[in-house]
């Protein structure tokens, strides 16, 4: 009862006229930046650390949770419409939401991700007020082997979006596995694949893998076949918001996208990637309507990968809250703002800002009902945009794309970087080979190495570790279960059939 | 539409800027600070709250920072060197991070391009272990390293950082030979921290703010701290009073571009001593959690010099250089 009496007091903070226009302002800014791929909510809010000096901490952590939520549902605007990701966490929207907006179901689709937003961030908003405990007890009891055992099963998971060919679609993966190693390794301090460019030393951001291979390699695409008369993009169909079979085919998809979400946002290794790809393979597999995955865009695979995304952002907050650990860039620098009003996040944060704490956690659900507010009515006008004519929406998202990446560091290098990813991401596109896995393998690749590399360095060189560990064991099992299940259940079913017919003719 | 929406952040995000600028003071300097890492970083916030003070000291009316992030520095320095060449109003903000990553990184661009101006802050480093480790003293922590290297696996920042680099001297002084430690890198200290809190690894190096609020949490302990002498309200002793002479600060100074005129370098030097002296920066270092080790003009260069061929040997010892 403590913790609701704690979190009423929460909102009574949160509700002064002053900090609602706080949340009000950050939750505006996020979405603008979430928008723009270049642009995420660590860097915005690192540049408006100076406001630190000048207001109260409960306003500047309102401002800064509005920022954060804010970019989650900006992020996928881009990504549906123009299939330019603006955060690494939207990438998977792009799968099905841009095939949605091709096929005259923009609207549903930017209406299941908002909605779906809203949902997860309430359902993850109110993991972080009651469970956080709890929660980040089990996240605790992740080391390296149980990340490694999780990445593999995620690997195994992910298969689901290699596509029809298995070839093809691991060669894809690989591309992602060597893209993701360009870059200082972490473990031993040693470069690859830098070809001696120290702008190559910090690694290839996954976003200008995204926005190279989707957004510039898709615009390569569609100008070579400019004359070819086909790839039509229909605006609209039907009605903008969502018929009531999509509210049917949504919900469950957001309610599971939560729950797969919000806890592996809580582990410290765990990132708003991994459950997005985790959460669209489950809809996939779930799926009645497979036959729109990736031809006119199921609307499941747009509905669990964002509320996904949203709840993993409320379970970062988990650590940060609870221990002072700070899991994400975002994370970072919101616990350096702390820093600078001689508050020290910790494990008695709780207790010795209370105030502070709980308005923050108010008005994080303040700030999802102003995000869905805020974006539902935009809806209409987003989806004009897809009745700009081909040429030019086309050569819009070229400028956009390229001004975006030169954002993120300044950089020259990345254009080039950025114009030969498109530049293969064209062959790809024109070979047939799915782009999605590069990303993929480019995420979870370095990360399994990294994880799998710490646990052998802990275990002294010992690889049983992975098998003599019980949670790490579990999750190598359901890999084992994913990866071999329905071959085998495909097997008994075949086996099953095939007596029936057999015996008439045994003798 | 977008490009409207993306302008009027952007718009937004300045005005909130100019907002907070105060006044500008018509006769004090402005000044240029380069920072070679992304916004947010320690040297992000070195850089920052120069700027800050020295406003708020009225010794300058304002500075421009830029920042250029990327490989512990080697990204941003050669573009330093280049751009800001006897500019005699610039100052970089670089330290040990940089001097490590130059030599990893077999940079073209080293220091010694630069001028010294002044050392301002540093962190010193906490050996730590969980609550529940046999280990009670930093004797205990040398005996099993002794034993065994491959046994005691310890947890901190990237390979080559100083972490890395202040369990190798301590396994170089033990006697223990180097590239035999068992270091596990983590990217980010929150990381470093859970595998700790978890008892995955047997200790922790990092620097002591990472570790402060667990430790009065009691669910970490502080074996022996990097600094010259104990410290208020750490209830640990050095490593030098616990048998292992080693003293290391993460520490963070400013540097001028080559070519800058001797009166310029004396005025930079003059106003880097100035703000260390002044209440404002002494209050903004409690804050933050950084030890005020001021050392200008040229003890910081003889300091900066036996820096770089300690660290040289220490990372060639440990196999990274």
């Amino acid at each position: 009862m403590d913790t609701f009496a704690q979190l009423a007091h929460g909102f009574v903070i949160a509700f002064s006229p002053v900090n609602l226009l706080w949340c009000l302002l950050g939750t505006t800014l996020g979405t603008a930046i979430g928008v723009l791929p270049g642009l995420g909510p660590a860097l915005t809010i690192a540049l408006l650390l100076p406001i630190t000096y000048q207001v109260a901490p409960e306003a500047s952590f309102i401002l800064f949770a509005g920022i954060y939520y804010g970019a989650m549902y900006g992020g996928s605007t881009t990504s549906i419409l123009l299939n330019t990701p603006g955060e690494s966490a939207t990438i998977v929207t792009a799968l099905e939401g841009n095939r949605m907006a091709r096929s005259g179901r923009g609207g549903a689709a930017l209406a299941t991700s908002a909605i779906g937003s809203f949902v997860a961030g309430t359902i993850g908003t109110l993991g972080v007020a009651f469970l956080a405990p709890v929660v980040v007890k089990f996240a605790l009891s992740f080391g390296p082997a149980e990340y490694f055992s999780l990445m593999v099963l995620a690997f195994i998971t992910v298969s689901a979006v290699l596509g029809s060919s298995a070839v093809r679609g691991l060669a894809s993966l690989f591309i992602g596995f060597v893209v993701g190693m360009v870059g200082v390794d972490l473990q031993t301090g040693q470069p690859r694949f830098t070809f001696g460019l120290t702008q190559l030393l910090d690694g290839v951001d996954v976003i200008i893998v995204a926005v190279g291979l989707f957004a510039v390699g898709e615009t390569l695409y569609v100008a070579s076949r400019r004359y070819a008369g086909k790839d039509e993009i229909v605006p609209l169909k039907g009605s903008l918001y969502m018929t009531a079979q999509e509210w049917a085919r949504s919900w469950k998809a957001w309610i599971r996208g939560a729950f797969i979400g919000f806890p592996i946002g809580a582990m410290p290794a765990g990132g708003a990637e991994i459950p997005t790809f985790l959460s669209y393979a489950i809809e996939k597999k779930l799926s009645k309507h497979k036959d729109e995955f990736g031809t006119t865009g199921a609307i499941e695979g747009v509905a669990g990968p964002e509320a996904a995304n949203n709840a993993s952002a409320a379970g970062v907050l988990v650590p940060m809250l609870t221990l002072g650990l700070p899991t994400s860039a975002t994370a970072a620098i919101m616990l350096s703002a702390f820093q600078s009003y001689g508050i020290n996040p910790g494990p008695l944060l709780f207790t010795t800002q209370g105030d502070l704490v709980w308005g923050l956690i108010a008005s994080l659900f303040i700030a999802n009902v102003i995000l869905v507010i805020l974006n539902l009515p935009l809806i209409g006008l987003w989806v004009k945009l897809l009745k700009i004519p081909a040429p030019q929406l086309y050569a819009g998202i070229l400028v956009f794309a390229t001004v975006g990446t030169y954002g993120i560091s300044q950089s020259p290098i990345d254009l080039v970087v950025l114009y030969l990813l498109g530049a293969i991401g064209f062959l790809m596109r024109r070979f047939d080979f799915p782009t999605a896995p590069v990303i993929i393998g480019m995420i979870l690749g370095p990360l399994a190495e990294a994880q799998f590399r710490r646990a052998m360095t802990i275990a002294n060189g010992d690889w049983t570790v992975f098998f003599t560990r019980p949670l790490s064991l579990t999750l190598l099992a359901l890999a084992f279960i994913g990866l071999l299940g329905p071959h085998i259940w495909g097997y008994v079913e075949r086996r099953r059939l095939k007596g029936q017919e057999a015996i008439p003719g045994d003798a | 539409m977008l490009n409207r929406r993306a302008f009027l952040a952007s718009t937004a995000a300045g005005l909130v800027a100019a907002h907070l600028a105060p006044a500008f003071a018509a006769d004090a300097p402005q000044l240029e600070i380069f920072v070679p890492a992304a916004p947010g970083g320690g040297w992000d916030q070195t850089g920052r709250t120069i700027d800050q003070v020295l406003r708020k000291e009225g010794l300058i009316s304002g500075s421009q920072i830029t920042n250029v992030g990327g490989a512990g520095g080697t990204v941003g320095l050669p573009q330093f060197v280049s751009r800001y060449k006897g500019k005699g109003n610039s100052l970089m903000v670089g330290g040990m991070v940089m001097v490590g990553a130059i030599i990893a990184n077999k940079s073209a661009v080293t220091l010694d391009q630069v001028t010294p101006i002044a050392r301002l802050t540093g962190e010193f480093e906490a050996l730590v272990v969980p609550a529940a480790s046999p280990f009670k003293t930093v004797a205990d922590f040398i005996a099993a390293l002794k034993e065994d290297p491959t046994k005691v696996p310890v947890a901190g920042g990237s390979a080559g950082g100083s972490d890395h680099i202040l369990f190798g001297l301590m396994a170089k002084t033990a006697g223990v030979d180097p590239t035999k430690i068992s270091y596990v890198p983590f990217a980010g200290g929150g990381e470093a921290l859970a595998a700790l809190l978890g008892n995955q690894v047997a200790g922790g190096i990092s620097g002591y703010g990472e570790f402060s609020e667990q430790v009065k949490a009691g669910a970490l302990r502080v074996l022996a701290i990097s600094a010259d002498k104990r410290q208020e309200g750490i209830d640990a002793p050095t490593l030098k009073e616990s048998g292992v002479d080693i003293e290391l600060f993460n520490w963070r100074g400013v540097f001028a571009p080559p070519d800058v005129s001797a009166e310029d370098k004396a005025a930079m030097v003059k106003m880097m001593e100035d703000m260390t002296k002044s209440a404002s920066w002494a209050e903004e270092c409690k804050n933050r959690q950084w030890t005020s080790i001021p050392l200008t003009g040229e003890a910081y260069e003889t300091f900066l010099k036996e820096d770089i061929v300690r660290i040289q040997g220490i990372l060639k010892d440990l196999g990274l250089a």
